[in-house]
């Protein structure tokens, strides 16, 4: 209640004491609120209210671009435009998205087509990493010997930087998209074992007591006690993976080439094109940041509050 | 004052029914536990026969390891000494003819009320009867605890009181030949322990379960039990005192209040408490 009153404006608060309940409610929700429509904005101390919380949610936000977009014109002015500047670029953007998915050639393929390449690999790679890695963090985590095996080869190997691996993935898969997958694979991995066996030594000891009374099958252990006491750190441990994933592909994509997002911007580089290179780096910002926000939306889902009663 | 108390193993038959008066045998029990500052001795010495059908409370004050032998009994944790019995034969691990009703009801928090039960249930009787009958057997088993508006909400979503239910539920519905309750209402408000209470009476009489629980609450104790086992103050705790409570089921809250005999029982327990085992620990 403290924190609803000082998020409403003065005269709202002095023009209807009466609905201070349900200033709470609507500081908190303004989407929901304006979803609503004009018909409940006509009930007073709602509109103004309603206009201020959605400026706050709004305005911080368009600040931060606008600031961006601010520092680039001056950098681009003070270099001479040899960086592009915001319009210069929206122009290139423009063309750009016209058509994103044309092909002339293995070499000449549209940006839509980089960036589901550069897609394509972290499915793969994490797919696998994901295969491996979530029954190997359940193994690691249920027996104490696995760990003890394990936990050393782990502590050696993640701090690896991906892109180290790649000879390796050149020299044994003897191909460039193979061995990109290879990086994508090994450095996606770690986290997804390390959180997973984290979050099975975590499950509360209660609920492992009430699976030895009842003489569960290490079946149904897995299935109806581990698996989901387990699956919040594990979801954790595959969004830190999905993360990682997208940030080495564009680099083993420069090294190793072919289409894809990465491969693109060295490409462009070589054309000299930088307003394409900003696209770029502008569109990997929007794939990972959908990336994240789509593994943050699904581990919410399966996260139970109650487990910590 | 009488002391009613005596340490004989033979127990008196509190019930009717002629039951096997070695059910559960604790013989020399002693559970030792390996620390950091080295090996803490928490149980020493526990012997103890406890009749079918029989109504146990054990109590002490807190840290004297009732809980331990609680574990014990449940086969949770293998003791360091002694041997624990079950229908003559040895507790060699956990298992559902030895049901448990923890603490904090241990109710696992993805799953509806009605499948925490069903898990149970199903681990059971699953071999032997179809799905109908399990969903039976579950619902039976909730409404016995006045839950079945409950049955499909998430442990969350309910009151502490009505979380310990369904976790009374679970281990009643196994049909368990022992009902082990780990201060099974210790969290609670007075009046949701009550009323608790009143129904576990009300189902142990149905059921004619073998309960041994644990608990540091007297009136509990006195309400409940057949027999009170009293714990000496830890470490290396021993048995104290065994009362029996020679009052006649089905036992009324409010009657006994005034009952010389409950209170005659309940004296003896608050004199063990806190006369005899009172400065223990300072001694110790």
């Amino acid at each position: 209640m403290v924190a609803a009153v000082f998020h409403s404006p003065p005269e709202a608060a002095a023009s209807a004491p009466a609905h201070s309940g349900a200033i709470k409610n609507i500081a908190a929700s303004a989407i929901s609120t304006s979803a609503r429509g004009p018909k409940d904005l006509k009930d007073t101390p709602r509109g103004p209210l309603l206009s201020r919380a959605f400026w706050l949610a709004v305005l911080p936000p368009l600040c931060g671009f606008a600031l961006l977009l601010g520092v680039w014109a001056l950098v681009s002015a003070g270099t001479g435009a040899s960086i592009p500047g915001p319009a210069a670029t929206w122009q290139q953007a423009r063309e750009l998205f016209v058509d994103p998915f044309y092909r002339n050639g293995p070499n000449d393929q549209g940006v839509g087509w980089n960036v589901l390449a550069s897609l394509e690999r972290v499915a793969v790679g994490f797919g696998l990493a994901a295969a491996v890695g979530i029954p190997a963090g359940f193994a690691i985590g249920r027996f104490t010997f696995l760990s003890r095996m394990f936990g050393p080869l782990i502590s050696l190997l993640r701090p690896v930087s991906p892109l180290a691996w790649l000879p390796i993935g050149l020299l044994v898969f003897k191909g460039a998209n193979p061995a990109a997958i290879w990086t994508i694979f090994i450095c996606s991995i770690w986290p997804m074992v390390i959180n997973t066996a984290i979050g099975v030594q975590r499950v509360p000891q209660d609920y492992m007591n009430v699976a030895r009374v009842l003489n569960l099958s290490e079946w149904k252990i897995a299935t109806r006690i581990l698996f989901p006491a387990v699956l919040p750190y594990m979801l954790t441990g595959v969004r830190l993976a999905v993360s990682t994933a997208w940030l080495v592909i564009v680099a083993a994509e420069m090294l190793t080439g072919g289409v894809g997002i990465g491969f693109w911007v060295w490409d462009e580089w070589n054309n000299l094109n930088v307003a394409h290179i900003l696209i770029a780096i502008f569109i990997i910002g929007v794939v990972g940041y959908a990336l994240e926000f789509a593994l943050v939306r699904i581990a919410s889902a399966f996260t139970f509050e109650e487990t910590r009663a | 004052m009488t002391t009613p108390s005596d340490t004989t193993a033979a127990a008196l038959p509190a019930r009717s029914a002629p039951p096997a008066a070695r059910y559960l045998d604790i013989q020399q029990v002693g559970q030792t536990f390996k620390t950091a500052k080295g090996p803490f001795t928490a149980l020493q010495n526990i012997n103890l026969q406890i009749a079918q059908g029989e109504f146990v409370a054990l109590i002490g004050h807190s840290g004297c390891g009732k809980s331990t032998l609680l574990n014990l009994i449940a086969g949770l944790t293998a003791p360091t000494s002694g041997v624990l019995l079950c229908a003559n034969r040895e507790i060699k691990g956990p298992g559902p003819e030895r049901a448990v009703v923890f603490q904090n009801h241990s109710l696992l928090p993805w799953m509806s009320c009605h499948d925490n039960v069903y898990l149970a249930v199903e681990r059971v009787f699953g071999a032997t009867e179809s799905r109908a009958q399990l969903r039976e057997r579950t619902q039976a088993a909730l409404a016995l605890v006045g839950l079945s508006h409950a049955a499909g909400k998430r442990p969350g979503e309910i009151s502490g009181g009505m979380k310990q239910r369904v976790g009374i539920a679970r281990a009643l519905s196994m049909e368990p030949q022992v009902l082990l309750m780990d201060e099974p209402f210790g969290a609670l408000d007075a009046l949701t322990r009550a009323r608790l209470q009143d129904e576990l009476l009300e189902i142990v009489l149905r059921t004619r379960s073998t309960v041994v629980m644990v608990t540091h609450d007297v009136d509990e104790a006195v309400l409940l039990a057949d027999k009170i086992v009293m714990l000496t103050n830890g470490p290396a705790a021993t048995i104290g005192e065994v009362l029996h409570v020679p009052v006649a089921r089905p036992r009324q809250r409010v009657a006994l209040a005034e009952d010389p005999v409950y209170l005659r029982c309940r004296k003896a327990v608050l004199d063990f408490l806190y006369t005899r085992q009172a400065h223990v620990e300072k001694a110790a």
